[in-house]
């Protein structure tokens, strides 16, 4: 099975009318030796029915969001997604279009990707937003890379521990073979102190990167840090929670130069991790230094208004080695996914979604802490995540929790090994006041010292194997 | 495609008090306990739709595209192959879409068996060692492999800080070049529209780190001096990165490693039928040969008796490109793409990819140069230069013409090395009877009357748009009248 629809005859015909007797002539440039001459080693072909039961039996080896209450955040967050965001999406006349680059023909994804563009504008706050990027982390070395080129004589990047750190590891990953100097500045209160950045800022600095909320959920102190970065000459880069903004002041009002954002909460499926799309917003003064595409409104030649992809200039298929960046696949579908989402919510849903993320989180992080020897970490607001710091090893705290139907939170000592002993807990709208209870009385029971054995899951271990070779 | 839509935006249909989605009453105890100093005094000014007006919108919208579902759609070098309807309602499972990243491991066995598998069956396709699947994109798989070279080479003790680049290459090879740290140098093509190897020669030196090539190139020729290319290459002991975009190519014909590529990215959107999204996602996985393995990104699947498990412990690991996984949803389909086809389906992909393309190529050459040949892989490139020298009419007049037939235009002016480019790439999954529509369409076409092409779309609802406008004066969003 290959969706093709030549038939022998068909082949026959098309080889005549090229003049060649058979396929293999077709391959005769490829010299034979390099050739292979056995079929590949991959699994034997599947029915559409023996697929989807494969598919299935594989699926129940998972335990998803639906299946165990999901506590879960750093960055990936189980939020609601509407039914007309999936409608909308799964329109084959978008999610089967390639880039518009022939605009008579692809004004549908345009007209959608500059709505994409307005959306995120009004939510950030700042002027200028382009037609997304990959997910959080990259946007965040994207948007040092384009301050770079914005402040070229300048090389060194503070950035505040409280970034998430699959992003800071993104960014010292790309920045790997450039001239620039990333220093980390260290977060002992669970957020950046602005005095602590007053000490390390200097004229060398390029930009400075804060995330708010931060990576435990902290709220940063966004204004007095934008202030000192642009006393010292210095950008003043950030990394939001797009949902946080139905409640807290946005990325222009507090003197963000570039605000950048994972965007899966915004109507997107958590996934295992993709895809997602990047966020990126900036003064005007940056648009032709900002990477990715960027769709313009113009008129065609009888004036009607329509809309193409434009600044073409600073991208990779006409500037080559010096375009602002190497990015071309975006991440269309998840940006229309997000401006579907927006609209659906709009100003007033926004803000109610961030509220009850707000009260649920408080709720959770009141009741946890009423537990003995459970406390928080950090005496900051919180958004909709907090860290909370237990007197017993965490990993198989979490496991114990896992199989009473909890993925309670993620272990913060695995990317900050004086956080050991604590775990984060995000709480979304979708959660329920009795699921939060639950999760208290399973930390409850656990915290007793009730469950000690081996977690049951490992039972879903068990022959995966055999599942995925039938 | 409707013609006659309006183009209201979705702000200018925006009503105060209007909402599509509504939320539960608050079911807990406490008042929002954030300091107002932190707060915003109005949510952000988003349009206010209801939801009759918001799906009848982007329905609307979704009508004024062309795409593979609608139309015949040979955009060279994007391989827009069909996207089985399958691998959306099983992608959709909640099993697999509602898995956080970070959760245990052992609460995702299944996923990471699919994850394993496809890193396995990548790697054979390949011919290579093992395979990342963390790229989120064909261009990030080139940074990615190239980071891995440059920290391969600093692993060595060696100082390298070029890579050699063909001029037919795709834009990315060379921005991906100089992000990594490395001079991009350009190597020429030949007149057979292969690498000029005695401009490689010139060019390699000890400095090379890289060369990087596509093959089958971007004029759709397969490079029968890939052999001594890399050769060459691993004399002077650098690398040999193969751009995988052409693979729809070679499935199960010829490998990237047996023919002598070191490393190498996949674009699952192309080959293995991601659908394009109008721009993404994608997903670009790499493949590297063993000296190589230790550089990839972290995590990889890896497996201990029968647990799945990320292994994070890679000490001389470039680190990461991106946060999580990978673009998974993706690759789910690519998986299930390649599990549907089988070793069988797969070759033949290729073999029906080549013959539909050289199909194509025989009804048209006659009457279109075609600069590079009588033969092509699973694409090849036309050329409008002397329909432009004769009569004034362009590849640009001719793919918006295309379009009025009910055909997407055909990549133009690309690679840069054909003047007045027609790059045609009609995939496997198309029958004879619309290749046949397709090359009467482009044969009448060039019958037309000059200004009329000029002119062209005219059956569409847009006429072409002033690029020029857009540029110089550029509009990037919407704003109230009151804004402005």
């Amino acid at each position: 099975m290959s969706y093709v629809l030549n038939t022998l005859e068909d082949q026959r015909a098309m080889l005549a009318a090229i003049g060649v007797s058979s396929i293999e002539e077709l391959f005769s440039k490829i010299p034979p030796s390099l050739l292979l001459k056995r079929p590949l080693q991959v699994p034997p072909a599947l029915s559409e029915i023996e697929l989807t039961a494969q598919l299935y039996q594989l699926a129940r080896r998972n335990r998803s969001a639906g299946e165990a209450v999901c506590f879960l955040g750093g960055g990936a967050y189980d939020h609601f997604i509407p039914a007309v965001v999936d409608a909308v999406a799964g329109r084959s006349e978008f999610y089967t279009a390639y880039t518009p680059y022939q605009a008579e023909a692809s004004q549908g994804s345009l007209q959608a990707f500059f709505e994409f563009q307005t959306i995120i504008c009004q939510l950030t706050g700042l002027d200028v937003a382009n037609a997304s990027l990959y997910e959080g982390g990259s946007a965040v070395a994207e948007s040092v890379l384009m301050a770079r080129s914005i402040q070229p004589k300048r090389h060194k990047v503070l950035v505040a521990a409280s970034v998430h750190p699959e992003y800071r590891q993104t960014l010292a990953t790309y920045t790997a073979n450039l001239d620039l100097h990333i220093q980390t500045l260290p977060v002992p209160g669970g957020f950046l102190d602005p005095g602590e950045l007053k000490k390390a800022i200097d004229g060398q600095t390029l930009c400075v990167l804060v995330q708010h909320p931060n990576f435990f959920g902290c709220l940063e102190e966004p204004e007095a840090l934008a202030n000192i970065a642009h006393q010292a000459g210095a950008l003043f880069l950030v990394s939001f929670d797009p949902i946080s903004l139905g409640l807290l002041k946005r990325p222009g009002q507090y003197g963000a130069d570039i605000a950048v954002a994972e965007g899966q909460c915004l109507g997107n499926p958590m996934s295992y991790g993709g895809p997602y799309l990047g966020l990126l917003a900036c003064r005007a003064e940056y648009v032709r230094k900002m990477p990715g595409r960027l769709v313009g409104q113009t008129v065609d030649r009888r004036g009607r208004r329509c809309w193409v992809l434009t600044l073409q200039t600073r991208e990779q298929h006409i500037r080559r080695e010096k375009a602002t960046s190497n990015i071309c696949t975006n991440q269309g579908l998840m940006a229309l996914r997000a401006t579907v989402f927006l609209a659906a919510l709009g100003p007033q849903g926004l803000r109610d979604t961030a509220d009850l993320c707000t009260r649920k989180a408080h709720y959770a992080a009141e009741r946890l802490t009423q537990l003995p020897g459970v406390r928080l970490r950090f005496d900051r607001p919180f958004f909709k995540e907090f860290a909370l710091h237990v007197d017993q090893a965490v990993p198989p705290l979490l496991a114990g929790l896992l199989d009473k139907g909890y993925h309670a939170g993620l272990h913060l000592g695995r990317w900050y090994p004086e956080l050991e002993n604590c775990f984060s807990v995000a709480v979304t709208e979708k959660r329920t006041c009795m699921e939060i209870d639950g999760l208290v009385s399973a930390l409850a029971s656990q915290c007793a010292g009730v469950c000690n054995g081996v977690p049951a899951s490992q039972a879903l271990n068990e022959r995966v194997e055999q599942d995925i070779h039938g | 495609m409707d013609k006659n839509q309006s183009t209201e935006l979705l702000f200018e249909l925006s009503h105060p008090g209007r909402r599509t989605h509504h939320l539960p009453e608050c079911d807990v105890p406490i008042d929002n306990p954030l300091p107002t100093s932190a707060l915003a005094d109005t949510p952000p000014p988003l349009p206010e739709v209801g939801e009759i007006d918001l799906v009848r919108h982007f329905v609307n919208l979704s009508t004024r595209n062309m795409s593979i579902d609608t139309n015949f759609y040979p955009l060279g070098s994007c391989t827009m192959k069909y996207n089985p309807k399958r691998h959306e309602r099983l992608a959709a499972h909640p099993g697999l879409a509602d898995l956080h990243p970070l959760q245990s491991e052992d609460s995702c066995q299944g996923m990471l068996a699919i994850l394993w598998e496809m890193q396995n069956i990548l790697a054979e396709i390949a011919g290579l060692d093992a395979v990342s699947l963390q790229p989120a994109a064909g261009a990030q798989g080139e940074l990615t492999a190239l980071l891995i070279a440059a920290a391969y080479f600093r692993d060595k003790g060696e100082n390298r800080s070029r890579v050699l680049i063909p001029d037919s290459a795709h834009g990315t090879n060379p921005a991906s070049a100089a992000l990594a740290g490395f001079d991009a140098v350009s190597v020429k093509s030949n007149s057979r529209g292969l690498v000029d190897l005695d401009d490689l020669r010139t060019k390699l030196d000890e400095r090379a780190a890289v060369f990087m090539i596509t093959n089958p190139n971007t004029l759709g020729l397969f490079d029968d001096q890939i052999a001594i290319i890399t050769e060459l290459l691993h004399q002077k002991g650098a690398l040999v990165y193969l751009d995988g975009a052409n693979m729809n190519a070679i499935l199960g014909i010829t490998r990237p490693g047996d023919f002598g590529a070191d490393m190498m990215h996949y674009n699952i959107h192309k080959t293995f039928t991601g659908p394009h999204g109008a721009g993404g996602p994608g997903a670009g996985p790499i493949a590297v040969r063993k000296q190589l393995v230790p550089f990839l990104p972290t995590p990889l699947v890896a497996r201990s008796g029968e647990r799945f498990f990320l292994d994070y412990d890679r000490p001389k690991s470039i680190g990461r490109v991106r946060s999580f996984f990978g673009n998974v949803g993706i690759l789910l389909r690519g998986w299930l793409y390649i599990r549907t086809l089988g070793p069988q389906g797969l070759r033949q992909v290729s073999e029906n990819a080549v013959l539909n393309a050289n199909y194509l190529l025989s009804r048209l050459k006659g009457t279109y140069d075609v600069p590079h040949g009588e033969r092509c892989m699973h694409e090849f490139v036309a050329s409008a230069r002397a329909l432009k020298r004769e009569r004034k009419i362009s590849a640009m007049d001719i793919g918006k013409r295309l379009l009025d037939f009910g055909f997407h235009a055909p990549t133009v002016y690309f690679p840069l090395v054909v003047p007045e480019a027609l790059m045609i790439e009609p995939t496997e999954t198309e029958s004879k009877e619309t290749l046949d529509a397709f090359a009467d369409a482009l044969l009448r076409i060039c019958k037309e009357d000059a200004d009329f092409l000029h002119e062209a779309p005219h059956e569409l609802a847009l006429s072409r748009p002033d690029e020029v406008k857009a540029a110089k004066e550029p509009v990037l969003r919407w704003q109230a009248d009151s804004e402005l």
